[in-house]
């Protein structure tokens, strides 16, 4: 049998994604042209909903933001040979370690305060993805099945402790008191005002470039540290890992312990960041649409940054969309990110063989 | 022998020719204008290194993939074979090298595997026992019909898959490197069953890259190099040199030079060793012995009676469960600090343990050592020394293509086991493991895989090798072990070894017994 022929980095991270994506848009199109509207129309009126003004950026970004944390949750995991679908669980238990710390410290001043908020989303977070990657490990109890009922678990845990300990008094919503503004993260648009830059007002705030460097510190563990050459040694081949002297279960622990952290922090843009109180259901989906965004950016930070911004983009001008045009729903929103999800995810090698068989025939190749 | 087919009442066209086949997989050309002609019974070997194209062209002829252009004669008839249903139907059986058995199922089950003929299997059982009986009495291949396949030795085994073909009416039988399982016994046991099939006037496709065999068998020899035939012969008017030439395209070594070994302190002491493998089964018992500096301790034996699971304990990967083994002395703890004290290992499966497909040439040539600090700064690797090392290493064990950023999958068998080889010889070890050092590699790169292992020798290290080549254990040991169920079934200075008595042992039939 012939050798499998990769295709240039370029093809296989821009020119895939970006076919898998046109296709994706193609097909939603017809949906938007089988419920009689212009197709054209909506994608401006999405695009100018996610990029035309200054607020919708923020906002865009500002959804990106929860997608960067989620998606390198799942990413993260998978260069371990894992798959994190606690994402959402994770989230939600972040949510509870930012509210307790803001809750304790609120009031102490922010540069103390809020490091203390980062720290509680990331250890509630990361014990969320230790358990599951200790059962792993120990246990060989798949990750999968895990980390899925850890998402039940975490919920219920929420909604006990939101509607009978934490909740604010002498009300029925399940929600804590707003937090002292010392913890509150910063929003960008407050930040950026006294430097003469405008970008409109919007829940854009500093988990955005937390995000960022969060993605950085990925790209930097899983290709440039020892330990992340180990780990992807433990995701390729476990037989080799044994061979090298390298230990799975360590890893295995350490990596979802890293991957809960991350999609714990998701909390520090939604909670710290926007509401600045922990409601029941803030992690809103974000966990499981970061499996996606994942799945989309080939699992690489790079990727998965820019997954999150499509993914924020839609978000944000599907909801412009719904607006302008009765006919199209917050549903419709959900069936195009669908689309996405299945073309750019599932099926994203649909596109390959032919790609494939195209470069091999334009290209020498060495022997 | 062309006047005992004459005398079985066979013409003289060919069972099978082959015309002009070509078949290319994306840029690469599998076969190129492979033209081959069969006589009708005999016993025809091919022959060829890996990658000659000789498993491509019965793959085509068995109707697995189609050929880009020739044409495939059965019998002096045009036939189209567009799947396997097609060969069967031309009369071509096929026995792959990985048999293709239900192993809970009896013998009988598995051979009424797609011929069940009815709703309820009853008559059909009953028609398919007389006419297998009457198979097994023509051609002396004697298998218990209700026996359960897991529990048949693998010699065996192949004689279901061979019973299978004639049972559904084969008279054309392609063998695919039958032999690479089986004892000398069970391969000369195996070779009877041919001659037999011969006598009876069917005709036989022997692939295999086992030279002696092709002396031994065969009448014909066809010999395949870089997708194309480039020549047939006459067994009887070739010799293994000339074989060996052909297929290699020049002149090769095929005995292994090495002077006298001068053993010097025992690196490696194994005594009591018990290892037990993941389903707590016991596939090492009692096992005591003593590795060198300066010689080479050969452990002979047919597949899957421990060698595996000895190599992994004695390289830290499985703990065992009884016993002790010393490195210079200490315990063995585990794989990393065994590598951290100058351990060794090629394993048996580079690609399932000794490399990641994956990753590039320059990732798996640090596989293992990772944590050696002069990979390392604080933390992170140096890559570019990493990739330096790695093309000088390609430089010198001639490693192709000298490419550090191809994945391993995409290098060839003898290459990826040249930079494993490369890998672990490079870090100097004292004491080095090595599994089936030339499995599927080619016979150039076998030269040179053994000349470094003797030079390692030489240099004063001690080696330890697992092969299930017996010709391998007896021109590169010193000291040759025979392992048979677990165990140690006894021990021979190389000079002393005979092949027979070594295949005795390696079936675990002693002195004492036979």
């Amino acid at each position: 049998m012939a050798a499998r022929r990769r295709l240039p980095f370029w093809a296989d991270y821009l020119l895939l994604p970006f076919l898998n994506l046109s296709l994706a848009f193609l097909v939603s199109g017809l949906v938007v042209l089988l419920l009689g509207e212009n197709p054209i129309a909506a994608v401006k009126l999405l695009l100018y909903g996610a990029f035309g003004f200054g607020e919708a950026v923020g906002y865009t970004l500002f959804y990106a933001t929860n997608f960067i944390f989620t998606g390198l949750a799942v990413a993260l995991a998978f260069h371990a040979g894992l798959f994190n679908i606690g994402g959402e669980g994770q989230a939600a238990l972040g949510g509870l370690g930012v509210a307790l710390a803001a809750l304790w410290f609120g009031h102490l001043h922010p540069l103390l305060a809020i490091p203390l908020a980062v720290v509680g989303a990331a250890l509630l977070g990361g014990i969320w993805g230790f358990i599951p990657g200790w059962l792993q490990a120990r246990r060989g109890s798949h990750t999968v099945i895990t980390t899925i009922m850890l998402n039940f678990v975490a919920a219920s845990i929420m909604t006990y402790l939101l509607v009978n300990v934490i909740i604010k008094p002498g009300q029925s919503a399940p929600e804590t008191v707003t937090f002292a503004e010392n913890v509150w993260l910063p929003q960008l648009h407050g930040l950026l005002q006294p430097l003469g830059i405008a970008i409109g007002r919007s829940p854009l705030n500093l988990a955005f470039p937390i995000a960022l460097l969060c993605a950085l510190l990925v790209w930097i563990y899983v290709w440039k540290l020892r330990l992340g050459y180990e780990l992807r040694v433990v995701g390729r081949s476990e037989p080799a890992a044994l061979y090298a002297g390298i230990s799975p279960a360590t890893h295995i622990v350490l990596v979802m312990t890293i991957a809960g952290a991350l999609a714990g922090m998701m909390a520090l843009n939604e909670v710290l960041g926007a509401q600045h109180r922990l409601v029941l259901g803030f992690t809103g989906g974000y966990g499981f649409v970061g499996i996606a965004v994942a799945l989309m950016g080939r699992n690489h930070p790079l990727g998965v940054v820019l997954a999150a911004l499509l993914f924020g983009a839609l978000y944000q001008g599907g909801a412009e969309l719904a607006f302008d045009m009765p006919r199209i729903n917050r549903d419709m929103i959900v069936v195009i990110q669908g689309l996405v999800i299945l073309f750019a995810g599932a099926l994203e090698h649909m596109f390959r063989p032919t790609l494939e068989a195209l470069f091999v025939r334009t290209r020498p190749v060495p022997v | 022998m062309g006047a005992e087919a004459a005398a079985a009442g066979v013409d003289e066209t060919p069972a099978v020719e082959l015309r002009g086949i070509c078949k290319s997989f994306g840029p690469v050309q599998a076969n190129r204008e492979v033209d081959l002609a069969v006589a009708a019974g005999t016993i025809h070997g091919i022959v060829g290194e890996n990658g000659a194209g000789k498993s491509t062209l019965m793959n085509i002829l068995y109707g697995f993939y189609q050929p880009d252009a020739g044409r495939i004669l059965v019998d002096g008839r045009p036939r189209r074979i567009r799947s396997p249903l097609d060969a069967i139907r031309a009369g071509i059986g096929m026995v792959h090298q990985h048999f293709m058995l239900v192993e809970p199922f009896t013998v009988l089950e598995n051979l009424l595997l797609g011929a069940e003929g009815g709703f309820t299997l009853e008559a059909g059982i009953a028609r398919a026992r007389r006419e297998i009986e009457a198979i097994e009495r023509d051609y002396g291949l004697e298998v218990d019909l209700d026996a359960v396949v897991r529990d048949l030795p693998v010699g065996v085994q192949q004689r279901v898959e061979i019973l299978k073909a004639l049972f559904r009416g084969a008279h054309i039988l392609v063998l695919d490197e039958p032999t690479g399982v089986l004892t000398p016994q069970e391969a000369d046991h195996l070779f009877r069953i041919l001659e037999n099939l011969r006598e009876q006037g069917r005709t036989v496709v022997l692939i295999t890259h086992k030279l002696r065999e092709i002396m031994a068998v065969t009448d014909h020899v066809s010999v395949m190099r870089g997708g194309r035939m480039v020549a047939h012969r006459r067994t009887s008017e070739t010799s293994t040199e000339e074989l060996a030439e052909l297929m290699v395209g020049r002149k090769v070594l095929l005995r292994v030079e090495k002077g006298p070994a001068r053993p010097g302190e025992p690196v490696l002491e194994v005594a009591g060793l018990e290892v037990r493998d993941d389903f707590d089964v016991p596939r090492v018992r009692d096992v005591s012995f003593t590795v060198r500096a300066g010689e080479i301790l050969g452990i002979a034996g047919v597949a899957g009676n421990g060698q595996s699971e000895l190599l992994e304990a004695l390289a830290g990967i499985r703990r065992p469960s009884r016993g002790r083994i010393l490195l210079r002395g200490r315990p063995v703890e585990d794989a990393a600090r065994a590598r951290a004290r100058r351990l060794g290992h090629v394993p048996e499966d580079r690609l399932r343990m000794g490399l990641v497909r994956s990753f590039t040439a320059w990732e798996n040539a640090i596989l293992g050592y990772q944590r050696l600090a002069g990979y390392l700064r604080g933390g992170f690797l140096r890559r570019r020394r990493m990739i330096a090392g790695c093309v000088d290493w390609m430089e010198r064990y001639d490693v192709r293509p000298r490419d550090p950023f191809l994945h391993a999958a995409d290098f060839s068998g003898g290459n990826q086991q040249k930079l494993v080889l490369a890998r672990e010889l490079e870090h100097d070890p004292d004491l080095l493991l090595v599994g089936q050092p030339t499995r599927g590699v080619d016979i150039g790169a076998i030269e040179f895989i053994h000349r470094r292992l003797v030079a390692m020798r030489d240099a004063g290290k001690a080696i330890l090798l697992v092969s299930v080549e017996l010709e391998e254990v007896m021109s590169l040991a010193d000291r040759i072990l025979v392992m048979f169920d677990g165990r140690i079934m006894g021990e021979m200075a190389a000079e002393e070894a005979e092949e027979r008595r070594l295949g005795l042992l390696m079936a675990g039939v002693t002195a004492e017994a036979g």
